[in-house]
């Protein structure tokens, strides 16, 4: 990888009339397209820290470079009009509809008229944001409706970086889950550079390719990987702000399809009884997978079995918990647990067998 | 017959609607100081205030001369500023009568323009900053527009109090409605009096529901 999308080096600000520093020598690499995550209690600098990349701070000391070049060797408001801007209270101008506060900086710009205009239809498309709003005020919107015009806003101009100071903070928790998986989704295709600051460290672990987290007066605690950071917190500071939970939040970040999972026992329904019976012995179980043609049937056991000739003369029986690929394991240990068996099958798209998973191979993952 | 039927009668009086000294001509007179007044003090008090409000620079020159200004009388006013008036060989009557009424009219113009401007949400420049306006879109943009109902607000007051101030010209000689009160006086003439007088209150009124249509031309939509 060549040199990061955005870097600071030994950045300090100190506040006039302050003793102590904001941001004391802090250093910070983002990588293109990835969303660098700021979190810290009030008072850490993360606010600070992230103004300071399209100078509406000004650094007391250090450098901060967007794609090579120093921030402070440009004219700020060129700098601004090329990094996107989206704010908690999402600042949106309560006397221009939502189709020319989106269409702000476009406009500052100078595109025409009719690039706006299929830009903002574009952007309106990709938020779910319906037609008929864009000709409404601020003022009509639901505070969801809002926070989303907020972030078509920043994303008008296409903007190579964003930066986002709690963009999901002033909504409902169920709304601002929606707008995170919204935003998550969208990412995932835009890949922007995004410096994104919070105090809510599940948000962080959610959003996050990396974590800075911040303590008082600006001094970066640990950077890295959200499942990094949950694994191995560089110190108590760190622990104790992850705060309870570690392990869950951590299996929340990996998915079954990350692990490798146990085969577990498996016979064909054409096969005879003994061959199960051997397959049980073999793993310790008193049960077996019935899988044909690698399509999951069910499982049946030593009792069903007793007396038949085939696997396929005992009626195979559903798994109570079923994974898939996609899912976390945090997901797949709530459903063992709530399950009577404690085992899951481990399924592929559809009904592809790939293995089983149980209490004993997650709890290993937890303590990797 | 009662003072204010005199009145009715001298107002009446066909004899009062023409030539220099009728009503048309001395509420011209009257009209023509206070909209100038008002315009120049606009002209100087909208840019400034704008500028205060803006950067925040210069709060306490807005808090000093609203407060001097409101505690002084425009008639203490009118007597320092008739003998300047005449040391600079600019007469008696129109610029006396200007100098009182512009220290009348700067005070509501600037607090209002102020207090419009600044009282901006913060959060919205910075956001408008944030995305690459300058300070001068921002304040065209922004708090120009945001803040007009407030800035007319000002605009309203200091013409009210400067129509009804105006009559004050004719102390020092000048002209407008005030003539009909001062004269009336001098040759105690009650009906005289009474008529300027609700020819004044008239024109108050007038200028305070004109303004107030202008005022709601001035508010920014903000729904559809």
């Amino acid at each position: 990888m060549g040199e990061p999308h955005i870097r600071l080096v030994d950045v300090v600000k100190q506040f006039p009339n302050s003793q102590s520093l904001a941001v004391d020598h802090l250093n910070l690499e983002i990588e293109e397209g990835e969303t660098a995550v700021l979190v810290g209690p009030s008072g850490c600098g993360k606010t600070t820290t992230m103004k300071m990349i399209n100078r509406l701070v000004e650094p007391t000391s250090g450098q901060i470079y967007v794609d090579g070049r120093d921030v402070m060797e440009q004219d700020p408001v060129q700098l601004r009009r090329g990094i996107g801007y989206v704010i908690q209270t999402i600042g949106l101008m309560p006397h221009r509809t939502i189709a020319q506060n989106i269409a702000t900086v476009p406009e500052l710009l100078g595109w025409e008229d009719s690039r706006v205009k299929s830009r903002v239809t574009e952007l309106a498309g990709m938020l779910e944001l319906s037609i008929e709003l864009l000709s409404r005020y601020p003022s009509e919107l639901s505070g969801g409706q809002r926070q989303r015009v907020g972030v078509a806003r920043a994303l008008a101009a296409d903007p190579p970086v964003m930066l986002m100071d709690e963009p999901f903070g002033a909504v409902d928790p169920i709304v601002r889950a929606r707008l995170q998986d919204q935003f998550l989704d969208i990412q995932d295709r835009l890949r922007k550079t995004i410096v994104f600051v919070t105090h809510d460290i599940d948000e962080a672990i959610k959003m996050a390719d990396r974590i800075a987290i911040l303590n008082v007066g600006g001094i970066l605690e640990q950077y890295d990987s959200p499942k990094e950071i949950l694994r191995n917190p560089a110190n108590d500071f760190v622990r104790e702000f992850l705060g309870s939970e570690r392990g869950l939040k951590r299996l929340a970040l990996i998915k079954v399809s990350e692990i490798e999972v146990e085969e577990g026992p498996v016979v064909a329904p054409g096969e005879p009884v003994q061959k199960a019976f051997e397959v049980m012995e073999s793993s310790g179980s008193t049960w077996t997978s019935v899988v044909e043609d690698g399509e999951l049937l069910g499982w049946v056991d030593r009792q069903a079995l007793e007396g038949k000739a085939r696997v396929s003369d005992a009626p195979a029986q559903k798994f109570s918990a079923f994974v898939t690929a996609d899912s976390s394991l945090r997901e797949a240990l709530d459903s063992l647990i709530t399950s009577e068996t404690q085992v899951a099958a481990v399924v592929w798209e559809g009904q592809r067998y790939r293995g089983v998973l149980n209490l004993e191979r997650i709890s290993r993952e937890i303590l990797a | 017959m009662g003072v204010v039927a005199e009145a009715l009668v001298w107002l009446t009086d066909a004899a009062n609607w023409s030539g220099t000294a009728g009503i048309p001509n001395r509420v011209y007179e009257h009209v023509r100081i206070s909209v100038f007044t008002v315009m120049c003090a606009a002209a100087l008090a909208i840019p400034v205030g704008m500028a205060i409000g803006h950067t925040g620079k210069g709060r306490f020159l807005v808090v000093t001369l609203s407060n001097v200004g409101r505690a002084i009388p425009s008639f203490a006013i009118l007597g320092l500023a008739l003998p300047i008036a005449i040391k600079l060989n600019l007469g008696l009557g129109f610029w006396p009568t200007f100098i009182a009424l512009f220290a009348l009219a700067i005070p509501p113009i600037l607090t209002n323009t102020y207090i419009g401007v600044a009282g901006v949400d913060r959060d919205l420049v910075e956001a408008a900053r944030g995305m690459g306006m300058g300070n001068r879109q921002i304040l065209r943009r922004l708090e120009m527009r945001l803040a007009a109902p407030v800035v007319m607000v000002g605009l309203r007051t200091a013409s009210v109090e400067v129509v009804a101030t105006a009559t004050l010209a004719a102390i020092v000689a000048g002209g407008g409605l005030g003539r009909y009160i001062i004269d009336g006086f001098a040759v105690r003439d009650d009906a005289r009096i009474l008529g300027g007088a609700i020819l004044v209150a008239i024109l108050a009124i007038f200028t305070e529901l004109f303004m107030g249509g202008v005022e709601r031309l001035a508010r920014p939509r903000t729904s559809s």
